[in-house]
């Protein structure tokens, strides 16, 4: 069983975002970016199916600073093979990413067959969880999202969706497919940094050009802000004798009581 | 492959568990008379699935990786205490542990979650709480008394200043900070810190096992620090000094450095006048077993104290040698996890003999302390009748008026 998780790096929020000066983008100059956390989920499941079925699991990123530590990670962790995408910015709209995974995965020799192509489901930069679903449809594959858990038959995947309320669904799902991970069945694991080591002793990370494709223009951004306060709480101040009378000042002004 | 004990090279490379007896101090790993004083004194002691005797008699009998395949080691808190009371003067603390516990945190199965969010964020963000670097300084914004960057003022200065991540970042921390800045300037010291460029000195990630992740930190602050000019570095965590001390060395990082509390503690004569402010607290103190037990400073911080007019210093059923660990150090990120096994937290555990004191005020000289002892009084009930305060606090204190 061969899986291909496609990962992508995402703007770090730790850091403080700043808007540029154009009003519609990030400021770059102190902008850090991280791999998307889901993505981080979808390799771990992968980790885990190899665990159970062995089979080869290979990465598949979009070149970024600081992408080597997180795809030699990735290989001390387990996973075969780490490619990534040089060529292009970091931080890409999702319909932009989408074409260069899309065309680098038909284009490039050896990254398929695989059983599954997993990928995080959603990123904090594409809440809409536009990246899978396309892949899937340009392979001519099925495709099922905000998956939990995943158990693999010969040319089937059986999986867990999360609904809201708790509500769970099994579905199955012809293979190859691609799935969109929510979660993975356990929390990404970790990895020494003595084996991270080794693996960029050990082992390399190929590099393939990007495909040139069209920037995509379906969805232009007007404007970007910071969150206008719009109110906020107002803390009682005083010994409690005064404070329980401002309580009751405040309740029955309201009509509470 | 393992790097714990990279001072110990002799000419005999690196040592390791398998080379051990060719060094002086791994020799004397295999005088152990198995009495079992290391399990007795343990504050994990039943705990541990294997104590100091027996990790030596697995050594011995080639069944070591029985050891590294145990999660138990992950109860050894760090604290010192079998090292001191080890009667053949086995450096188990220093030089068998380490090696062990670093072979027992690369077989885990699972790292326990509270544990990998601290080392991912030390090695994202050089901090365990996954704070901004960039907001490493922002405290000193609060400072009343200036606190130079050493990168702004472009100078040499006499003491450098390592803050460290809970002073940087922890609130409570930050009160101890802005009495250091305080009582630096009493005693007219050039002084500068190292501003969001520091990193986590690593010590704590060391005691858990990830002997890598430190290595980074200590290479990335020693070369840091190497782009500046001071005489000394005074740091105001214990764990910090401990591996400024004891382990930057060899790592390249040969500098003076002094804890705050034996730091104030040497300018006692120049301080005493100026502490004038009658503090009427009974203060009881307790010993952070990297200051007392591993670096034997006893007298320093109650020296201090008893310089502070009004303050009556009383002391713990356990103090001295003798004292409890807070369950910080090698233990700081795994409360749940102890939690989860039915271990009682040692913070709780060393508050009760606090309160027992009579005490209202516990001193503290470690920055994990304060959160930790202040957590623990909250559990055991204590939040009213004692409150915790770093030794620093309590000196800039008595300082005003």
């Amino acid at each position: 069983m061969d899986i291909l998780v496609l990962m992508k790096v995402v703007p770090d929020v730790v850091e403080e975002l700043e808007v540029g000066p154009d009003g519609k983008s990030l400021d770059t100059s102190f902008l850090r970016t991280i791999i998307n956390e889901r993505d981080d989920h979808a390799l771990e499941q992968a980790l885990l199916l190899k665990d159970k079925h062995g089979g080869k699991v290979t990465l598949l990123t979009l070149d970024a600073p600081d992408i080597d530590d997180v795809l030699f990670t990735a290989l001390a962790k387990g996973a075969d093979r780490a490619v990534k995408i040089c060529g292009v910015e970091s931080v890409q709209s999702t319909q932009t990413a989408v074409k260069l995974f899309g065309e680098t995965i038909a284009k490039t020799p050896g990254l398929l067959p695989v059983d599954l192509i997993l990928t995080g489901v959603s990123a904090i930069d594409d809440l809409d969880g536009l990246m899978a679903a396309p892949i899937a449809q340009q392979l001519g594959w099925a495709y099922t999202g905000v998956v939990t858990q995943v158990a693999l038959a010969d040319k089937t995947a059986t999986v867990i969706k999360e609904f809201a309320g708790g509500v769970r669904g099994e579905y199955e799902v012809p293979t190859p497919a691609v799935l969109g991970i929510q979660a993975a069945e356990k929390p990404p694991r970790y990895v020494p940094v003595a084996k991270v080591r080794a693996a960029m002793k050990s082992m390399t990370i190929e590099t393939v050009d990007a495909p040139a494709v069209e920037a995509a223009t379906t969805v232009e951004v007007q404007q970007m802000a910071k969150p206008q306060v719009t109110g906020h709480a107002e803390m009682i101040e005083g010994s409690p004798e005064e404070v329980a009378d401002k309580i009751c000042e405040l309740l029955a002004k309201r009509g509470l009581i | 492959m393992s790097t714990a004990t990279p001072s110990a090279d002799n000419g005999n490379g690196v040592m390791t568990l398998e080379n051990l007896a060719k060094f002086p101090e791994g020799q004397k790993v295999y005088s152990c008379m198995q009495c079992g004083t290391c399990a007795a004194t343990c504050p994990y002691g039943d705990d541990l699935a294997f104590p100091p005797r027996a990790i030596i008699t697995m050594l011995e009998a080639g069944l070591i990786e029985e050891v590294f395949n145990n999660p138990g080691l992950l109860n050894c808190v760090t604290c010192y205490a079998c090292m001191a009371k080890c009667p053949r003067g086995i450096k188990l603390t220093e030089v068998l542990l380490p090696l062990v516990k670093e072979q027992v945190f690369t077989h885990l199965k699972e790292v326990p979650a509270e544990l990998q969010k601290a080392l991912e964020n030390t090695m994202r963000y050089g901090n365990p709480m996954g704070e901004s670097p960039r907001k490493r300084a922002l405290w000193a914004k609060s400072s009343p008394v200036p606190v130079p960057v050493i990168a702004e003022i472009k100078r040499a200065v006499d003491v450098l200043w390592f803050v460290e991540c809970y002073p940087a970042y922890h609130p409570r921390g930050h009160d101890g900070n802005r009495a250091t800045a305080k009582l630096f300037k009493a005693l007219g010291i050039d002084f500068a810190i190292l501003g969001n460029e520091e990193k986590c000195a690593g010590e704590c990630v060391r005691m858990a096992g990830e002997t890598g992740l430190f290595e980074m930190l200590t290479d990335a602050n020693i070369k840091l620090m190497r782009k500046y000019k001071f005489n000394r570095i005074v740091t105001g965590g214990a764990h910090a000094y401990d591996a400024l001390k004891h382990k930057y060395p060899a790592a390249g990082g040969d500098f003076e450095v002094h804890h705050t509390t034996p730091f104030f503690a040497q300018h006692l004569a120049q301080l005493k006048p100026k502490l004038k402010k009658k503090l009427d607290y009974t203060v009881t103190y307790h010993d952070a077993c990297a200051l007392g037990r591993h670096n034997g400073f006893y007298e320093e911080p109650r020296a201090l104290l008893q310089a502070i007019p009004g303050v009556k210093l009383v002391e713990m059923n356990h103090s001295g040698v003798n004292s409890i660990c807070c369950g910080g150090g090698g233990g700081m990120w795994l409360d749940t996890y102890y939690a989860e096994k039915g271990c009682e937290r040692l913070s709780e555990r060393r508050v009760k003999e606090a309160l027992d004191t009579g005490a209202n005020v516990l001193a503290v000289s470690c920055p994990y302390e304060i959160s930790r002892f202040e957590d623990a009084l909250k559990v055991a009930g204590g939040e009213k009748r004692m409150v915790v305060r770093d030794v620093v606090e309590l000196l800039a204190e008595a300082l005003e008026d």
